[in-house]
């Protein structure tokens, strides 16, 4: 694939955004459609489509795998850990409400750090599969 | 703390399972895993006792009142069952110490640990849930989760055995949400306790009853029931020895749970006697006591003989169910408790045989019971419970399966229940026979005692086995409270 410039140019040129547009989808998601799960696979799409272009190495020297398991579990622990500080203020498992100073501003910060953290479990199991599969009969 | 009991249940293996994963190799992931099953075992224990005391136990995630949001409705039933698997949990964790380190490459020890954490969740989860969609999500997470840790096994038909439940496992689970789908097409609710309200309304639906049929098929796969079992023989021969002790222990009782509580309590009353239901789960019990029976005498793999007992006990419970009496379902509900005891301490005890000598089939462990006595007094213990010889666990509920059966006049049933005894009467013997009346083999002769801390485990249930053969007011005063609270009327 190494001579194929318009690929390569078109490709460099896609990531930024597509980068930029799960971040929306990220962070946006409690306003309009979206949330963690679309934003975390719209992000692997941009990590995929460049081990596509420029090779499964390239691509893996950008995210290493060992980093990519640390992130899964990073994701789940985000999620569960939102839920436990709700406990300690006061409120049942993922009630929001007692986050940060009124129910509001506490339901809204809560919303976005468990979507934070299904946004990076969905982005690192989508590429730890990804690589699995693409790195089949690899040494 | 104590109000937040159901939840801490469930979160706690899930925040632990991802920890687990990160750990470095070496014991840390198996000290994590450790702590976490002992401390849900006493939090369930307490969770057991508060529900005995003070009631039913309900609490809503997120502080959104039910039926909208997901509650966790705990009585009788689910903190006994929720005690089980965590007990059993906590007993298997000390004895996997060794045994993982034997069976599993060192480098995926952690993420062994982490899947086993996941799984423990789901079947906490199960347990704990007042949600049918939530049961559903639990049921998926430990699927996946047992599908992983039974590919782990040594053998590469661990791989294909995983393959087969992968896809039995799934239809099961693709039912039971159709299922819920159908009944929640006519009632607008997933919440159990709106579900019972709402559905007596709507129950000569043909969508309700086709929904029924769903969920109970799909059910019926997960729990094996005869002649839905094919995946499990397979399952149980070929997956790590922890993973086999801990799925045969806990998983098929929380899928007997789920459908003790989907006839019971959803389903109005007088809808099973109503339809055909009970009648096929007394017929499916017979059948599986039988033929699984005698496809257990006829295996040389222990843990296929083993497995296929599985089927044959787990026909015994369907059998109570099907009597829809409150005699039957205290029986179940016996059975269910006294059934993952016998068959921890059984599958421990030819655990500790594979730790020694590697395999386990009737030719390569001749004369081995004088080699490894205590190992030998515990499947002899265990086998008799499981026999139902008095004076063991297995009687109590064979007991009183046999007066539900009497109750009911089905003579059919009680000949099926003893001529089920005779069978594993010939199954265990044949076990005994290879185990102690065999001459030893000379490579048998330098096989010592297993180790210490595979024993103790193994001993811990041997000996429940034994104490609730003896004192039956604690099982059978928590299953008479359990079937209250599903609300089975006595006939």
């Amino acid at each position: 694939m190494t001579h194929n410039l318009i690929l390569r140019v078109v490709s460099k040129s896609l990531i930024p955004l597509i980068i930029v547009f799960a971040l929306y989808v990220q962070f946006h998601g409690d306003f309009g459609p979206g949330g963690g799960f679309q934003a975390g696979v719209i992000l692997s799409a941009a990590i995929i489509l460049y081990a596509l272009v420029f090779g499964l190495d390239a691509a893996e020297q950008i995210i290493p795998s060992g980093i990519l398991r640390i992130l899964a579990g990073l994701g789940v622990l985000i999620y569960a850990g939102t839920g436990i500080v709700t406990l300690f203020s006061g409120g049942n498992y993922l009630d929001y409400s007692g986050l940060v100073g009124s129910q509001i501003a506490g339901q809204h910060l809560g919303i976005l750090l468990v979507e934070l953290g299904v946004g990076i479990t969905v982005f690192s199991v989508m590429l730890i599969i990804f690589f699995a599969f693409a790195g089949r009969g690899r040494p | 703390m104590q109000e937040h009991l159901s939840i801490l249940l469930v979160v706690i293996p899930l925040v632990a399972a991802p920890i687990a994963a990160m750990l470095p190799r070496g014991r840390m992931p198996w000290m994590v895993t450790l702590m976490v099953t002992f401390i849900c075992a006493i939090l369930a224990g307490m969770q057991l006792w508060t529900v005995v005391h003070d009631g039913t136990i309900s609490y809503e995630l997120g502080g959104w009142a039910p039926p909208w949001g997901i509650e966790y409705r705990i009585d009788a039933v689910n903190a006994m069952v929720a005690l089980i698997v965590a007990g059993i949990a906590a007993l298997t964790l000390p004895y996997a110490l060794l045994s993982v380190e034997k069976e599993i490459p060192e480098r995926q020890i952690p993420l062994f640990y982490s899947a086993f954490l996941l799984c423990f969740t789901g079947l906490l989860g199960i347990t704990q849930t007042g949600d049918i969609f939530n049961v559903f999500v639990f049921l998926e997470i430990s699927s996946l989760s047992s599908y992983a840790l039974i590919s782990l096994g040594r053998k590469r038909q661990a791989l294909t055995s995983a393959y087969q439940y992968l896809i039995m496992g799934t239809l099961g689970a693709t039912f039971f949400l159709i299922g819920v789908g159908l009944i929640y097409s006519q009632t607008g609710t997933l919440n159990m306790m709106d579900l019972a309200e709402r559905l007596p309304e709507v129950s000569g639906l043909k969508t309700v009853h086709t929904g029924f049929a769903f969920i109970m098929i799909g059910v019926a796969l997960k729990l094996a029931l005869f002649p839905l079992h094919l995946w499990l023989p397979n399952a149980y021969t070929y997956a790590p020895t922890v993973i086999t002790i801990f799925l045969a222990a806990t998983a098929t009782k929380v899928a007997l749970y789920v459908m003790l509580r989907i006839l019971f309590t959803i389903f109005p009353d007088g809808f099973v006697s109503a339809t055909p239901t009970g009648d096929l789960f007394i017929l499916s019990g017979m059948a599986g006591i039988l033929s699984a029976s005698i496809y257990a005498i006829y295996q040389m793999d222990i843990k296929r003989l083993l497995a296929y007992s599985s089927v044959a006990q787990i026909g015994y419970m369907a059998m109570g169910i099907g009597f829809a009496s409150a005699m039957g379902v205290t029986a179940t509900i016996i059975h269910l408790f006294n059934h993952a005891l016998m068959k921890g301490a059984l599958f421990m005890a030819v655990g500790a045989i594979i730790y020694r000598i590697g395999v386990c089939r009737l030719d390569n462990i001749q004369g081995l019971g004088r080699q490894m006595p205590w190992t030998f007094g515990a499947i002899v213990i265990s086998g008799l419970s499981l026999i139902g010889v008095p004076g063991t666990a297995g009687f109590v509920s064979k007991w009183y399966l046999v007066l539900a059966a009497l109750e009911q006049e089905a003579w059919i049933a009680v000949a099926i229940i003893l001529i089920g005894s005779l069978l594993a009467v010939v199954y265990m013997g044949k076990l005994i026979e290879a185990l102690y009346f065999k001459p030893a083999t000379e490579t048998n002769l330098a096989v010592k005692e297993a180790p210490m801390l595979l024993l103790i485990p193994t001993g811990a249930l041997v000996l429940a086995n034994i104490y609730f053969g003896l004192d039956t007011e604690l099982t059978v005063g928590v299953a008479e409270r359990a079937t209250q609270a599903l609300g089975v009327a006595a006939k």
